[in-house]
């Protein structure tokens, strides 16, 4: 199958435009995401393709983009709405927790909800405490609304088609330092990774590493430091926040009997939480050392580089969590 | 005092009407006396007596095709779109055969098979979700309209500004119509509106404003309803503001509003059911047989509904689990 080599951004856009071909109910709506081509361009060109009926800027109005996007997808469209970087969906909890994650169930199942919201995600690079959240912990608290953050290109564009084509809610966050990384990715529109599906990114066997969104690429390095003293890890990205794949993590738990669990999120209820709790709720017999979390420092983000680079996670962090187990 | 000439109901549509407004204040008052023992759980139970002329006049001015969403006090409007009775009690009993399969309660009615959207309960969070709909009949040129109940307490969250604002700024076809039934919750809305004429929102957001009007009359409110409606149809949004009243305080057990004696005296004397007879034996010196028949008929499907509710049975463990996800 031919492949290419493009950054993540292209690949979105990539994912996005077939589907709005493949699919007329698909269309796009949010801040900018129309004459100013997205925020960070993953909508560039849309405008003059598929015209203003299927590419809709809207005011900055995150409660009304989030919530016009439940009302859209419960009537029959496939919205693709997108609010600029998460920081501001907290604005849209509501019609997001109350709204797209609870019609189906509490109208018993009359309403399917097939939109995606997108937000771009992540340090924002002394872009200071308000706009450096990494929150997917947060919704991903709640039954009803599945959540995915990819780590590669080709990840990016099987995953956002997955989540457009599902008839579920989809939060869909997209790492902003991801954005220009370039990777291989297949050409064929209808390469679709499915919702809930994790990856191995690297195999070993000392140590289960398991990550998300930028975390994996932080492990990624961490790993082949560690490779170099002789110790091997498997790297798990999950991929999905909600769905867990919890089989693939269980597996490689029962074959290393260790695990560091490495995220840019906070460190408190976390994503790192999460999984020590499912790990020695249901894995306690394999389990041979303490779960070690790696996560951002539990203080705002400030300005000054310096100790804002203090409080995030990096590779020579997750080093030293693996050497803490071994 | 609304032209009574320019009615386009005829004489059997207009019984329908009326039968359907005692329909809606002796079903609320069966619920009401069913919460009291007990039968109907929950911790509120929001009536809609005395507000019967606003939404049964509204949505007699749609065609079925069109669409009606609301906030929590949604009795009225499920029944006056045309939701099975027996089905919206079993609704209010917590069974398995109700709208809402036991799961949404009295707050959360909704059938898709008459498009009655629901009844939601975060205070204008259903707004948006309207928007969304229209965007369904816009995006589609289909020529349905959404009619979408807005409570005067809904007029000062955001969720009200953003989804006016995206309405008027789509030319999204969406009848605002708000429900000035003077108290949100126990704040009268002069102490909690700014401009507490309502419909003068409008010109904020360069929308069609249809001004106020008597909530507590059926045809006032059908006549400017229908002009409303075909304004959305062809134009865009519009906001009307009918005044009206509820009999029963926000919830049934809400009591400072009873006292309120002198407020509640004035508002029935112009009670929307002896308004209607009154105008309808105006209309037709020989209506007397028909508007006779009306009240044994309502009991009698009010009757029905509650031995249909009681042996209908209760939820079971797969439906707590069902439809969290499609």
């Amino acid at each position: 199958m031919a492949e290419k080599n493009i950054p993540m951004r292209e690949a979105l856009r990539a994912a996005l435009r077939e589907e709005m071909i493949r699919d007329e109910r698909v269309f796009v709506m949010g801040q900018e995401v129309g004459a100013w081509e997205g925020t960070h361009k993953v909508t560039r060109g849309f405008l003059d393709e598929f015209g203003a009926r299927r590419v809709r800027d809207t005011p900055i109005s995150e409660m009304a983009i989030a919530g016009a996007a439940v009302g859209a997808a419960m009537a029959g469209l496939r919205p693709v709405a997108e609010i600029m970087t998460i920081n501001f969906a907290f604005l849209a909890f509501d019609a997001l927790i109350n709204h797209a994650a609870k019609v189906r169930y509490m109208f018993d199942g009359q309403f399917k909800v097939p939109m995606v919201l997108r937000c771009a995600t992540g340090w924002g690079n002394q872009a200071t405490a308000t706009h450096s959240h990494t929150p997917e912990p947060v919704f991903a608290h709640f039954p009803g609304l599945y959540l995915g953050c990819p780590s590669t290109p080709a990840d990016a564009k099987g995953m956002l088609k997955a989540a457009i084509r599902d008839d579920n809610p989809v939060l869909f966050t997209e790492v902003i330092a991801l954005y220009p990384k370039p990777g291989l990715v297949p050409d064929d529109p209808d390469f679709v990774l499915p919702i809930g599906k994790g990856d191995i990114k690297r195999a070993g066997k000392d140590v289960t590493i398991v990550a998300y969104g930028r975390g994996v690429e932080w492990s990624l390095d961490a790993a082949e430091m560690l490779a170099r003293e002789g110790i091997s890890c498997e790297v798990i990205d999950v991929r999905w926040l909600r769905p867990l794949d919890l089989p693939l993590i269980f597996e490689s738990f029962k074959k290393t009997n260790r695990c560091v669990v490495v995220e840019e999120s906070l460190p408190f209820y976390s994503f790192g939480s999460e999984i020590a709790a499912q790990l020695q709720e249901h894995m306690f017999d394999y389990m041979d050392a303490p779960i070690k979390r790696v996560s951002a420092m539990d203080v705002p983000l400030p300005y000054a580089k310096e100790i804002e680079l203090m409080a995030l996670p990096d590779a020579h962090k997750v080093v030293a969590a693996v050497k803490e187990i071994i | 005092m609304s032209d009574l000439t320019r009615t386009t109901l005829t004489r059997a549509e207009l019984i329908e009407a009326y039968h359907q407004m005692v329909l809606i204040r002796r079903f609320e008052e069966k619920c009401k006396e069913l919460y009291n023992a007990r039968k109907i759980g929950g911790v509120y139970l929001h009536l809609y007596n005395g507000q019967e002329a606003t939404g049964v006049g509204a949505i007699k001015a749609l065609k079925p095709t069109d669409h009606v969403i609301t906030a929590y006090r949604d009795h009225g409007i499920a029944i006056a779109k045309g939701a099975d009775v027996k089905r919206l009690m079993a609704e209010m009993f917590g069974k398995r055969t109700g709208v809402s399969g036991g799961k949404g309660g009295s707050m959360h009615l909704a059938d898709v098979n008459v498009r009655m959207w629901g009844g939601y309960a975060i205070v204008g969070g259903h707004l948006p979700l309207a928007a969304g709909i229209a965007l369904k009949s816009k995006y589609n040129d289909d020529g349905e309209v959404v009619l979408c109940f807005v409570g005067d307490g809904a007029t000062n969250n955001g969720y009200f500004h953003e989804a006016l604002n995206l309405s008027s700024v789509w030319d999204l076809p969406v009848v605002w119509l708000i429900e000035n039934n003077l108290y949100g919750m126990g704040t009268p809305v002069h102490v909690a509106s700014g401009q507490p004429e309502l419909h003068k929102r409008a010109i904020a957001y360069g929308m069609k404003d249809y001004g106020r009007v008597d909530g507590m009359d059926f045809f006032a409110v059908y006549e400017v309803t229908q002009q409303a409606v075909e304004y959305a149809r062809t134009t865009g949004p519009v906001l009307i503001e009918a005044i009206t009243y509820r009999y029963e305080g926000h919830g049934v057990s809400d009591r400072i509003y009873m006292k309120r004696v002198e407020e509640m005296q004035m508002f029935q004397q112009r009670d929307p059911l002896i308004v209607m007879q009154t105008k309808l034996r105006e209309m037709f010196p020989d209506i007397e047989p028909e508007l006779a028949k009306v009240e044994p008929s309502v009991a009698a499907i009010v009757e029905e509904a509650v031995r249909f509710a009681e042996a209908s049975p209760v939820p079971t463990a797969e439906d707590l689990t069902r439809n969290v996800y499609a």
